[in-house]
């Protein structure tokens, strides 16, 4: 059943069938410059040191991974053209595409891929280390075109780890030997994608142009990118209105500008593309503060929030109602799971079941710090709470102090989201494993949630190679935490892409404008 | 002349008197016009001016009556005005009546410390200060009163070094008045009326500073002010005005009324202007 053989020309057939009939009808024209915005402007472009947004987004267009993946979740060939994964689920076997080339013009190989995954991303990636110290038994070359990963148990996410943010291939002839944080080559980003770096005007833009010896032949359409830093968000709105950039993605601008953008004509819109990420918003609630030990309160939480209003009225109606831990868009999502509607005299008689008397309370409440809709996200929930009649103090901090407060376990109540990478195994568990109750970093098991069935199942999960296994065992995951109420899920986040209609081919796959734009063009 | 006419003499002060009169009994009985907090939503979402009778200023975003956030903004607004400027006084005038009735190298010592604290730009040095305490009233208060004390002190220092040669201060002194004594029983009364009129003036840029820093996202997350109201609405301007513009007009009224106020204050206590219209 695993045992999948798949040809880059059957998987290339499918992509070629699923894009949209407009641009499947015209015949793509080469040449032309791609404005967008990189906001907030990236430290590095170096992915494999650094995996937020920005970095990603134009780091993306410089380095590859061995996979990506489809809005459909499905596996796709990148720098693999094809993979083969054994029986028992242990071995995983790629092949490396043909005549790909650094930028530097020496060829890339299999000694790459190893060096990348046992040495530089086990050194420098938390998330591949994690994966690899657990499951990873070995990764050896056996040619120059083969990569081979053993595992010591089988680990069915595994072929999720090859994304870009998560398994970026890294040259080895350029970092073996040396401080990874200290190469020159961090500067000088040298990658296998369609674009190379040619000048990065701090403050102003990252220029991108065309790879002339880029794997795929006849490809890159597009000559130059521009990734342009605009600090202010009205005036990124703005430069979009004006035609400086054709491009706006999340987060760009504020939500009431994307609703009065999306309303212009000549701009086409979108919300694909995050398929791979798919972060839910939540409300964490420390398990070790009192009153939230006590199942009933955390029950009341979910039904004195109206998620409806949160989405339509504070998120400019972006985003779908959560009714759970694991996103909409995501494989093994069920919907069967305890239901919490809007209905605050519930939520009263759930507090008054529970014995507490909120008046004794004065809780935290941490808001996210990433500007307005945020700030009234915690205002809503306090007002909310507020008629339960506990008392509610927001604090107010920057992107530091909220980090600091939430690896150190510092908090009441705090607003989060993650990104959930394709399988539960990979972003969702993390969250509610007891071994993960770890202090050190904002996206782990911070509200210090014990359930042994949970992390028995999660387990299972993990390590099925059947299917069907898997998604009951999630199915039966799903029920018990938000029965629950391990966390007040609120909002699985959209992200809308804006962009004029002559660009074309844009979102093309799961990881969207992060996916190297090779097959972009610009209608003239 | 008495006083109370020298003041009724001057028609802005009048006014500003009036609009200062108006904003504090709406302060004093936002209680009472908007029962509940002025952070519940209590509407339909951004609501225009005049769209329903029960919300005449309109709503917010969440649904929030924005007459009822301007009636308790008065409050934290008026609150913090007064305090911070009660707290700047006091320190103003104990520094320098001591630097200036002292003199020498206590004068010195009193002086470059006071001018360590003018040499920053004061809303910066605010900034600074509300961040790394927090941002709460409390904080506000004090940056508001650390920043703004240095101006008092300059002025009580002058006034009392010109005071202590007069002679009856002298007189004082060969009565065998302690020190204490001549300084708050002779000299301060004299120095009253240039503090006032500061003061007066100081309220007015305590809430134009307590604006700004609620403006910047530095103000008390748990207080309704008015510079949080501009500022959460800011960037919503060309979608629903009237969430700035309404609180940005009662700070715009304020400040007048308190400027006005302290423009009389200053016309009827200045004993060099005392002739003039007699």
């Amino acid at each position: 059943m695993l045992q999948r053989i798949r040809s880059a020309c059957a998987v290339a057939m499918a992509v070629a069938l699923s894009v949209t009939p407009l641009s499947a009808q015209e015949t793509p024209q080469p040449g032309g410059a791609l404005n967008m915005i990189v906001q907030p402007e990236p430290p590095i472009l170096m992915v494999g040191l650094n995996t937020q947004g920005p970095t990603l987004y134009a780091g993306g267009q410089i380095y590859q991974s061995l996979l990506t993946y489809g809005k459909d979740l499905e596996p796709l060939p990148l720098l693999a053209k094809s993979w083969d994964v054994s029986e028992d689920g242990l071995t995983y076997t790629f092949t490396l595409q043909d005549n790909v080339k650094w930028h530097d013009g020496q060829p890339m190989t299999a000694d790459d891929v190893v060096f990348t995954g046992d040495k530089f991303l086990r050194e420098a990636h938390p998330r591949w280390r994690l994966i690899a110290n657990t499951y990873v038994e070995s990764i050896t070359a056996p040619d120059p075109q083969t990569v081979v990963f053993k595992l010591s148990k089988p680990f069915s996410a595994f072929i999720y780890s090859f994304e870009l943010s998560s398994f970026p291939i890294i040259p080895k002839h350029i970092y073996e030997g040396t401080d990874y944080r200290t190469n020159p080559a961090n500067q000088n980003p040298i990658g296998t994608g369609p674009f190379m770096l040619k000048e990065w005007k701090r403050g102003q833009y990252i220029h991108l142009v065309k790879n002339p010896d880029y794997w795929k032949p006849g490809l890159p359409y597009l000559d130059e990118l521009y990734f342009r830093v605009i600090p202010d968000s009205a005036s990124r709105a703005i430069a979009f209105e004006q035609g400086t950039v054709d491009i706006l993605r999340g987060g760009d601008v504020e939500g009431f500008e994307v609703r009065r953008l999306t309303g212009m004509p000549d701009v086409e819109n979108s919300v694909e593309g995050w398929e791979m990420y798919s972060p839910v918003v939540f409300l964490e609630m420390n398990l070790k503060t009192p009153p939230f030990e006590k199942k009933e309160v955390r029950q009341a939480v979910m039904h004195v929030l109206d998620r409806n209003f949160i989405v339509q009225t504070i998120m400019f109606g972006i985003g779908q109602p959560a009714d759970g831990p694991f996103a909409a868009t995501t494989k093994y999502h069920t919907d069967d799971v305890p239901q919490y509607p809007y209905d605050i005299e519930k939520a009263k008689e759930l507090i008054a079941a529970s014995g507490v008397n909120p008046g004794d309370y004065t809780i935290r409440l941490m808001g996210l710090p990433y500007g307005s809709q945020w700030d009234r996200l915690a205002e809503y929930v306090k007002q909310q709470l507020e008629q339960l009649g506990f008392n509610i103090t927001i604090q107010a901090v920057d992107p530091g102090g909220w980090s600091q407060a939430m690896s150190d376990f510092n908090f009441d109540l705090a607003f989060n989201f993650t990104y959930q990478y394709g399988d539960p195994a990979q972003g969702v568990a993390r969250h509610y494993l007891s071994s993960n109750i770890v202090k050190g970093t904002p996206y782990g098991n911070n509200v210090s949630y014990e359930n042994p069935a949970v992390d028995q199942l999660f387990a299972e999960a993990a390590s099925s190679t059947d299917p069907d296994e898997v998604a009951a065992k999630y199915a039966e995951v799903q029920q018990i935490l938000v029965d629950d109420v391990a966390m007040a899920w609120l909002f699985d986040m959209q992200n809308v892409t804006l962009w004029r209609p002559k660009v074309r081919n844009l979102i093309r796959t799961g990881i969207g404008l992060n996916e190297s734009m090779d097959e972009v063009w610009i209608s003239k | 002349m008495s006083f109370t006419r020298r003041f009724a003499a001057h028609p802005g002060a009048l006014i500003g008197l009036l609009l200062l009169a108006a904003v504090l009994f709406i302060a004093a009985f936002a209680g009472l016009l908007y029962p509940g907090d002025p952070w519940q939503s209590v509407g339909p979402p951004l609501l225009p001016p005049g769209g329903d009778p029960l919300y005449p200023l309109g709503t917010d975003l969440l649904g929030r009556d924005i007459a009822a956030g301007l009636a308790h903004g008065a409050r934290v607004s008026l609150l913090i005005g007064v305090i911070s400027t009660m707290a700047a006084v006091l320190v103003g005038v104990v520094l320098g009546a001591i630097a200036g009735f002292f003199g020498g190298w206590v004068d010195d010592l009193l002086m470059r410390f006071t001018e360590f604290f003018q040499t920053i730009p004061a809303f910066a040095m605010a900034v600074v200060l509300v961040a790394i305490f927090t941002p709460s009233i409390t904080s506000i208060t004090g940056a508001i009163a650390i920043v703004s004390w240095p101006p008092v002190a300059r002025l009580v220092r002058a006034e009392f070094m010109s005071l202590k040669s007069r002679e009856f201060v002298q007189a004082a002194v060969t009565l065998g008045q302690r020190p204490l004594r001549i300084m708050f029983s002779q000299i301060l009364p004299n120095t009253m009326s240039p503090i006032i009129v500061t003061a007066s003036l100081m309220v007015a840029t305590a809430i134009l500073t307590e604006s700004s820093l609620s403006f910047l996202g530095l103000g008390d997350r748990n207080m309704m002010s008015w510079g949080y109201m501009i500022g959460a609405a800011r960037t919503m301007l060309r979608e629903a005005w009237w969430l700035s513009v309404f609180p940005g007009v009662a700070i715009l009224l304020t400040v007048i009324a308190i400027n006005l106020i302290g423009e009389g204050l200053n016309d009827a206590v200045n004993p060099h202007l005392r002739g003039r219209k007699d």
